[in-house]
């Protein structure tokens, strides 16, 4: 076990450094100077524009750029901002961390409630109509945009009929004596339509992943075994049966985080959700190339972390595994 | 191997939803494709002070903003997006289908080198890779959108083709053509790549609604294609403020990017069930 664990965040490290360096890369390969663009409608004296480079690093050979990278990387630091200057990028990415936290974690708990009771509906009943439009439905779903979708929420559920806040996290006419219940419940009336838009376009890869798990236990010899032994049904079903897709399950947020990520760039967006997917798509319009590298490294950082995360719990739960 | 593939598209145009796909999308794509030069230009403002109108038998889908006829602007549109998708996902597949031989074909150091770098590209979310990508440049020529695009879709496919030549190197019937003194471009060529093309061709048809979506959010973002060239993701981006008073103009180029990711996804959902028929 230890020896896995050393190799496997070995493995993991090495992913981290390739990664990063692909970031590095990838700002520099295109055609085009961020101070540039950033400053083509205000004409600037080629003393500040100087100034300016020598601040972002921008006059230092490729080489020596990398390097100064990963020192301020491995110290914890990504640098400043230029839409928010001076502010730090680690700064500004820990104050939008939590939103996005929240948010992630609402469509999470979302997905696999709803997704996987649907997913098992769909597997007791596989090849009936049910089934067939579940999975439709949930194909009509991953296939909206979700930046159209979440407009569309807007305009019918707050706009219109004025059933939710159309954006932000907050009521900003909330009086400051408000009680814990009032702020919580505010902070929960916000929530619900980003995180019922990200939840939407998401919840078929739960549903899919759901039912084929459970379908393959259910051709399993011993889950007829078990109804002839005449335990009721939906004991067959849940004990029996959907216990043994919780490890294949698994493997689901390995594939789930990468695809809250970029959901949530769009959807925070259109709800101006103060989290780091808006403040990402906020870069953009600005050339922030900074932060949108800090944001690459925090999430890539996640992913492999979250990738490595579900390979240990994996042996844990699989004794299979760990044999191997 | 012909007749596998024909079996193959066969059984998955049994299937209702498989066909249902193929027939949305032969719709689609033959009016993005056929209906464009008869149709209004796109740019044309005929009445401009008259702004957006709702549908009515001379538009069909209404006019935007700036009076331009949507439902041309939703066609151009559409050959545009399905143009990108259908080069980027080539494109991708070919690299894809490349760097997966060599890497299973070659091993040794090759291997590990190669798959070690498609596992950092895969720790970076397409989108991000792509924001990374464009964020610094003036404007985005259309090739240089679909190399962006096609260059970042291969990594998960060379993958899969890595597995399957491995799974398939060890099969008699390979063993057997290399007995019979097959070289190893041949054995490639001739036996591998066409047992390995049924995943592939189930990974690249999904592939086009995933790129369909990611061009539509970037052009929603400002990074895709750029005006006045229409675009669905930039139409919706347009109409956003106008979504109380003139509906339409979100929901046309909306439920057209809707329509075509899920025609293309039933269609690659059809081709897997019909691939691998106990998943479904």
């Amino acid at each position: 076990m230890t020896a896995w664990l050393v190799r496997r965040s070995l493995q993991a490290a090495v992913t981290f450094a390739v990664a990063v360096v692909f970031v590095f890369i990838l700002v520099r390969l295109t055609p085009g100077d961020p101070l540039q663009r950033l400053t083509d409608d205000r004409p600037m004296s080629p003393e500040a524009t100087a100034q300016l480079r020598a601040r972002f690093g921008l006059d230092e050979p490729l080489a020596a750029q990398l390097g100064a990278f990963t020192s301020g990387l491995v110290r914890g630091d990504l640098g400043v901002s230029i839409e928010h200057y001076p502010e730090r990028v680690t700064s500004l990415l820990a104050r939008r961390l939590p939103a996005t936290l929240l948010l992630g974690a609402t469509v999470l708990l979302l997905n696999f409630t709803l997704g996987v009771w649907l997913g098992v509906l769909q597997a007791r009943r596989r090849g009936t109509a049910i089934d067939r439009w579940l999975t439709r439905a949930s194909l009509a779903g991953y296939a909206m945009p979700s930046f159209w979708l979440g407009i569309v929420l807007v305009a019918f559920l707050s706009l219109r009929w004025r059933l939710f806040p159309a954006a932000q996290m907050t009521d900003p006419l909330l009086p400051h004596d408000a009680g814990t219940l009032t702020r919580a419940l505010d902070v929960l009336r916000h929530l619900a339509l980003p995180a019922l838009t990200l939840s939407i376009t998401t919840i078929a890869v739960t549903m899919r992943h759901q039912r084929a798990a459970l379908l393959s236990v259910l051709r399993l010899d011993f889950m007829r075994a078990a109804a002839a032994r005449g335990f009721s049904e939906r004991r067959v079903l849940w004990a029996h049966g959907w216990r043994l897709t919780l490890v294949p399950m698994l493997t689901l947020f390995g594939l789930w985080l990468p695809l809250l990520v970029s959901g949530s760039v769009f959807v925070e967006t259109v709800f101006n959700w103060p989290g780091l997917g808006s403040l990402a798509a906020g870069a953009i319009a600005a050339r922030d190339y900074p932060v949108l590298v800090g944001a690459s490294v925090l999430v890539i950082g996640t992913v492999i972390a979250s990738g490595a995360l579900v390979d240990l719990s994996y042996r844990l739960a699989d004794p299979r595994v760990r044999a191997t | 191997m012909i007749g596998s593939y024909g079996a193959l598209v066969l059984r998955a145009w049994h299937r209702p939803s498989g066909r249902a796909g193929v027939l949305a999308l032969a719709v689609l794509s033959l009016a993005a494709l056929l209906l464009p030069p008869a149709l209004p230009d796109p740019a044309a403002m005929p009445d401009v002070l008259a702004g957006a109108l709702p549908p009515s038998s001379e538009s069909w889908f209404g006019t935007d903003h700036l009076n331009r006829d949507i439902f041309s602007r939703v066609m151009h549109g559409g050959r545009i997006s399905l143009a990108i998708a259908g080069l980027a996902v080539l494109l991708s597949a070919t690299l894809g289908a490349l760097v997966g031989v060599v890497s299973a074909w070659v091993g040794g150091w090759v291997d590990v080198i190669l798959m070690r770098l498609v596992d950092g590209a895969l720790a970076i979310p397409r989108l991000f890779i792509l924001l990374l990508l464009l964020v610094v440049w003036e404007q985005i020529p259309l090739g240089a959108l679909i190399l962006a695009l096609g260059t970042t879709g291969w990594f998960a496919t060379s993958r899969l083709v890595r597995a399957e030549v491995l799974r398939l190197r060890e099969e008699d019937f390979v063993r057997a053509a290399r007995g019979l003194g097959a070289g190893g471009w041949r054995t490639i060529v001739r036996h591998l790549l066409p047992n390995a093309a049924g995943p592939l061709l189930v990974a690249a048809t999904l592939a086009v609604g995933d790129v369909i979506l990611l061009e539509a959010g970037l052009a929603f973002l400002g990074l895709g294609v750029q005006p006045p060239t229409p675009s669905w993701g930039g139409m919706v981006l347009e109409a956003r403020p106008l979504i109380l008073s003139a509906p339409w103009t979100a929901l046309f180029p909306g439920g057209a990017i809707l329509a075509t990711v899920l025609a293309v996804n039933l269609v690659g959902e059809a081709l897997q069930a019909a691939l691998d028929p106990r998943s479904a």
